[in-house]
């Protein structure tokens, strides 16, 4: 298990080196945001002393040395546009991206295992083919779409649920439900499909013979055998979600991760990018970690 | 269980290959509907601009935001009109082209280097394989919103920029797909029997192993259409895709969201046109995932050796 | 009539598929008394298995249909018994055990919960449960029953899963135990075994034994009464001496003639020059010793059998001199010169001297390839030795030499059957002209009458082409004809080197008699008078 870690920390380590490379002098090559943060009309000295005050006036390795240094110190530089400490700016937006996920993902997790199960278990018959229908069509939809679909109908026509916010238990209602439905679609069939192949495998056919009941039979002996490829698809799911949202969060007004990536890509504020993909990056990777020790725990073959 | 009934009039169907798979896919009544439907959408993004691109660009203020569900105008009008008063379902049609051909050019481009990556991964040194993966994991754990950003600043978003930046995202998809597939497949007795030959490496990647993996590359390949088609519809509703007078579904779906509360379908159709593209590609795939296993491939075929029969008795 | 324990009576079942109805079994009638064992015999196909699926409601209704018969228990039809009086009597009293152990345990749950969840299932207490799992568990001869029950399948060694198994099923003492080849997956010294504790246990509870096999050693050496099944038909039945010594049906009689191990033996020995000879063949795995110092030598045209059960390192040896494993010490000369010096375009030349056979064709055939392409791909690699506008007449040739037809050459391997692949197989090795054709467990995968069959064609071809063979088999009445020198390997070692008649009349070492031992004989007698020594 330590061998593990370590050498899946070695592992991230190098990508996440060659991550914050790219994104350094990548991000830089969009342009500079002098012009975005000041007035057109300020004069030349103005927007000399911006750069100066910001490092934009050295040569791009200059400031990766410095960034890089900087970094050693656990300092991840300042946010341009709110004059605060970039990491707390990530940290804030991440604790709303981080519930929304865990919200989502336990309900999506949940009711997939639920519904694809009973499906797999009477393969062909009318539950199976509705369920089959139904994650289809969920697998199949575009989010911003239904999105915008839903608060047309639930906010604007019936107004039960307010457009956009945080404010109340009622503001997370519509974004969950809509961020729900791709990662439960998929999942479904990754559980049904995964199911099926466990359900015709010879130890189920030895607990029937034995004279176990159905629902043991369905949730303990089977569905056990059936998770890890689940797991994976679920660690998918959820690493784009902890990603951030970006088109929901952005349609809901939720200042989540995703969103604060993009409006800092798009004003330039390139120490608050860095440190949000530094810290979705290693968030991923500890759930990655989990992924693999759920792994273990499941399936006792499995050691590392 | 090796022994097979096989039957004289099963064995005497050899060749041709492609009158199978039309039967095949007449046996799944979704699976065929998703291919016409398909094939539909190809014929409106190869013609539709041909026939309908003025008309669709064609501006008529007096019609703005007209309804769906009437002919008043002529057959164009069926769905309604938009803001400018550009008939929806002509848009929609001339939409399709740039839609599918970022999405069709981003899944053969990612497809075609992932693969080849892939392949190199599975079947060389550790070394090289380990330098390939952590490649695929940066590019995995870059955001492709940020991905696109930073290369649609820097070039022009043209369909091209449009198609590289898509396909950079999904590489790692068919990668590791490959890769691991690869790495199943080298062992198997044929490659052995093959080693034992004498084949050279070539011949062992390009006749035994990538004619296994490909029906799986395949597979997936469909369902990323989906999601690429998603990918693209996303950008350009944020606003960092296609720029107009370009247009594709995902555009059309962001000019309609300002008209929600009044004119619900300037951004219901495009979206519709969008959810059942994707969901053909889902259904085709799930046929092809059945079709192409030649384990699994019976339960579709008409004639074929009986192996339920097979597993009851062994 | 209705005295027996179980009756089976005309059962007819038919399984629905894209290609139409096709029966499994046809009125088969049989039945089984206390104390009893009935065998049921029969080759891959025949619809052996289905009758005790039906009994225990295994037989998934669709694609699968009952359509005719009865099967009486106690009075009851239990085809016209509900799922949940079905499940009330799976495991209480009438109990079954299957051919793999490692498969048919679930592979993340301990072993102990398993074995008492057959009684927990019936609503018996855990703690008894625990209790009578304990027993069985050392009564079935695993050490340690208390650490067993805590550990998981895959760290039991196949013999000890069988026997858990076992012991699983003898929980509620059930009173019909049905073992569906219950040792085929297992070392004949396993096997003796766990047939032995199945007779002892049957003492012990009087329960019937149902034993569906295709071995007829299995029958021999445990039966009272058999039941000869052939395409989904019971074509024979009787007490297990008469249907041996007395077959009446045809079936039954080719199926006895074809078991091996009967015919004269070879003569062994060889005057003709070297073509192999191996020195000191070592391989590990990391720490692990697969192969320890092998040194043989093969003689053109030369029969060598390597003989040994599973782990024995017999497999690796062949793999380890064809370089499809990297060796990790000792030479291999071919022809004097060492293999394992060879730079990479001397060993492509000699590649083609020296073929390989594995032992399931379904696995070592391209299945995208047609078989023309497979035979052909040989002289694509090997681009001197057919000029590409004979390919088409010498693949027609290679077929009719391994008694397949011409125009087979263009289906793909699906469609034959595992014989007929197994010929493919033969017929690529022979496309190379090779001098050594190493058979890895070739004829293991094939029924016994294909065997004999496949056993046939190679013993043609050894006489008619002059090759050498090196025959890797764990079924020693195959290699007792086929082959004219034997070696037995145990634990990477090799501990006996002797022609077939050394080895088979006058072993010299204990390993090799306790191998031969464990065999089992066709004919009951034999088998009887040994069981008495």
């Amino acid at each position: 298990m330590i061998r593990l870690i370590r050498q899946r920390t070695i592992a991230s380590f190098i990508s996440l080196i060659g991550l914050i490379v790219l994104v350094f002098f990548l991000s830089r090559l969009t342009g500079d945001p002098t012009d975005l943060f000041l007035p057109i009309d300020a004069t030349q000295e103005m927007r000399d002393q911006f750069r100066r005050l910001h490092g934009f006036d050295r040569p791009l390795i200059e400031q990766f040395g410095a960034y890089v240094w900087d970094l050693l110190h656990l300092d991840f530089g300042d946010s341009i546009r709110r004059a605060q400490p970039a990491i707390w700016v990530v940290l804030n937006a991440f604790v709303w991206t981080l519930q929304l996920a865990l919200i989502t993902m336990t309900l999506v997790t949940v009711c997939a295992i639920v519904v694809g199960s009973l499906a797999a278990f009477r393969a062909g018959g009318f539950f199976d083919r509705a369920a089959s229908l139904v994650s289809l069509i969920g697998a199949s939809a575009p989010d911003f779409w239904i999105a915008i679909v839903a608060i047309v109908l639930f906010s604007v026509q019936l107004a039960w649920l307010p457009t956009s916010g945080t404010g109340t238990v009622l503001h997370w209602i519509l974004p969950i439900a809509v961020l729900f439905i791709r990662p439960f679609g998929l999942l479904v069939q990754v559980v049904r499909g995964s199911m099926l192949s466990a359900l015709s495998s010879a130890y189920v056919k030895t607990a029937r013979a034995k004279g176990v009941k159905n629902f043991p039979l369905i949730f303990v002996h089977t569905l056990r055998n059936a998770m890890l490829p689940v797991i994976t698809v679920m660690g998918d799911q959820a690493a784009a979600l902890l990603n951030g949202a970006v088109v929901i969060e952005s349609i809901f007004g939720f200042p989540g991760v995703g969103k604060l990536m993009i409006d800092s890509i798009l004003q330039r504020d390139f120490n608050v990018v860095l440190a949000s993909i530094m810290v979705t990056a290693i968030a991923i990777f500890i759930m990655n970690l989990l992924i693999d020790m759920a792994y273990a725990v499941l399936d006792p073959r499995i050691r590392y | 269980m090796i022994e097979t009934l096989s039957n004289a009039d099963q064995a005497s169907r050899t060749s041709p290959r492609l009158l199978p798979a039309v039967r095949m896919l007449w046996r799944d009544k979704f699976a065929l509907a998703a291919a016409i439907f398909l094939l539909v959408a190809a014929g409106c993004a190869i013609f539709g601009h041909t026939f309908l691109s003025d008309a669709a660009s064609s501006q008529n203020l007096r019609g703005r935001n007209s309804p769906p569900f009437s002919v008043e105008q002529g057959w164009l009008f069926i769905l309604g009109a938009d803001a400018l008063g550009r008939p929806l379902l002509a848009r929609i049609i001339v939409a399709a082209r740039n839609t599918l051909m970022i999405a069709g050019g981003a899944v053969l481009c990612s497809m075609a280097v992932g693969a080849a990556l892939g392949l190199v991964a599975g079947y060389t040194s550790k070394f090289v394989s380990q330098v390939i993966m952590r490649l695929a994991d940066v590019i995995m754990s870059f955001p492709s919103l940020l991905l696109a950003v930073i290369v649609l600043y820097m070039l022009p978003p043209s369909v091209t920029n449009l198609v590289i930046v898509l396909a950079i995202t999904r590489i790692p998809v068919y990668l590791r797909t490959t890769r691991a597939e690869v790495l199943e497949i080298r062992e198997r007795m044929f490659v052995q029997a093959a080693k034992v030959m004498g084949a050279s490496h070539l011949r062992i990647i390009f006749r035994h192993i990538l004619p296994i993996v490909a029906p799986t590359l395949l597979t997936i390949a469909t369902l990323d259409f989906a999601f690429v088609m998603l990918a693209e519809s996303s950008l350009s509703f944020l606003g960092i895709g296609i720029q107009p007078p370009d247009i594709t579904w995902g555009l059309m779906v962001s000019q309609g969201r300002p008209y929600l509360s009044t004119a619900w379908w300037l951004a219901f159709w495009p979206g519709l046109a969008i959810i059942l593209t994707t969901l053909s590609l889902n259904l085709l795939s799930n046929w092809m995932r059945v079709a192409l296993d030649p384990v699994q491939r019976w339960r579709l075929e008409g004639t074929s050796q009986n192996n339920s029969a097979e597993t009851a008795n062994d | 009539m209705t005295d027996h324990l179980l009756e089976v009576r005309d059962l007819s079942v038919r399984f629905h598929t894209a290609a139409g109805a096709v029966d499994a079994v046809k009125n088969v009638s049989w039945h089984l008394d206390r104390g009893e064992t009935l065998a049921i015999l029969g080759e891959s196909g025949s619809g052996k298995s289905v009758s005790a699926s039906a009994i225990m409601n295994l037989i998934d209704c669709p694609p699968g249909e009952v359509w005719k018969g009865e099967i009486i228990f106690e009075g009851r039809d239990l085809l016209k018994i509900t799922a949940e009086e079905h499940r009330q009597l799976n495991g209480k009293r009438i109990a079954m055990i299957f051919q793999d152990p490692l498969s048919h345990l679930n592979p993340v749950y301990r072993v102990g919960w398993q074995i008492i969840e057959t009684m927990t299932a019936h609503g018996r207490p855990a703690p008894a449960a625990r209790q009578r799992a304990l027993e069985l568990i050392a009564r079935v001869g695993i050490p340690d029953p208390e650490h067993a029950m805590t550990k998981f399948p895959h760290e039991f060694s196949g013999g000890q899963r069988q026997r858990l198994m076992i012991a699983m099923a003898l929980m509620l003492k059930p009173d019909i135990l049905i073992a569906d080849e219950p040792t085929t997956a297992l070392d004949v010294t396993i096997q003796a075994e766990v047939l032995a504790l199945l007779r002892e246990l049957q003492a012990e509870t009087g329960m019937g034994l149902l034993l569906i096999t295709h071995d007829l050693g299995v029958v021999a050496e445990t039966a009272d009464r058999v039941v000869v099944m052939n395409a989904g038909q019971v074509v024979e039945t009787g007490t297990a001496r008469q249907v041996y010594h007395n077959p009446q049906h045809p079936y039954t009689r080719k199926l006895i003639a074809a078991a091996p191990g009967k015919g004269e033996m070879r003569v062994g020995g060889s005057s003709r020059p070297p073509l192999l000879e191996a020195r000191s063949v070592s391989k590990t795995y990391g720490d692990v010793p697969a192969l320890k110092e092998a040194n043989f030598t093969l003689h053109a045209g030369q029969t060598l059998a390597i003989v040994g059960e599973s782990g024995s390192g017999k497999s690796t040896l062949a793999r380890t001199i064809l370089q499809l494993e990297t060796p990790t010490g000792g030479e291999a000369l071919w022809k004097g010169e060492d293999l394992f010096k060879m730079g990479r375009k001397q060993l492509f030349s000699l590649r083609r001297q020296m073929q390989m056979v594995f032992q399931d064709p379904t696995q070592s055939l391209n299945p995208r390839m047609s078989v023309f392409e497979l035979i052909s791909e040989a002289w694509a690699i090997h681009k001197d030795l057919v000029p590409k506008s004979q390919w088409r007449d010498r693949v027609a040739d290679l077929l009719m030499q391994v008694g397949l037809h011409a125009d087979h050459a263009q289906r793909y391997p699906h469609q034959f059957s595992g014989g007929q692949r197994q010929r493919i197989a033969i017929a690529r090795a022979l496309a190379l002209e090779p001098e050594l054709i190493v058979c890895d467990e070739a004829v293991s995968a094939l029924d016994v009458s294909i065997q004999a069959q496949v056993i046939e064609l190679l013993n043609r071809l050894r006489t008619e082409l002059g090759i050498a063979f090196l025959f890797i088999a764990h079924d020693l009445p195959v290699v007792r004809d086929f082959a004219d020198d034997v070696i037995v390997m145990q634990n990477g070692r090799i501990v006996e080197i002797g022609t077939a008649r050394q080895i088979f009349n006058n072993p010299q070492q204990p390993y090799t008699r306790r191998l031969l031992a464990a065999g089992l004989e066709p004919d009951p007698d034999i088998q009887a008078a040994r069981r008495k020594a």
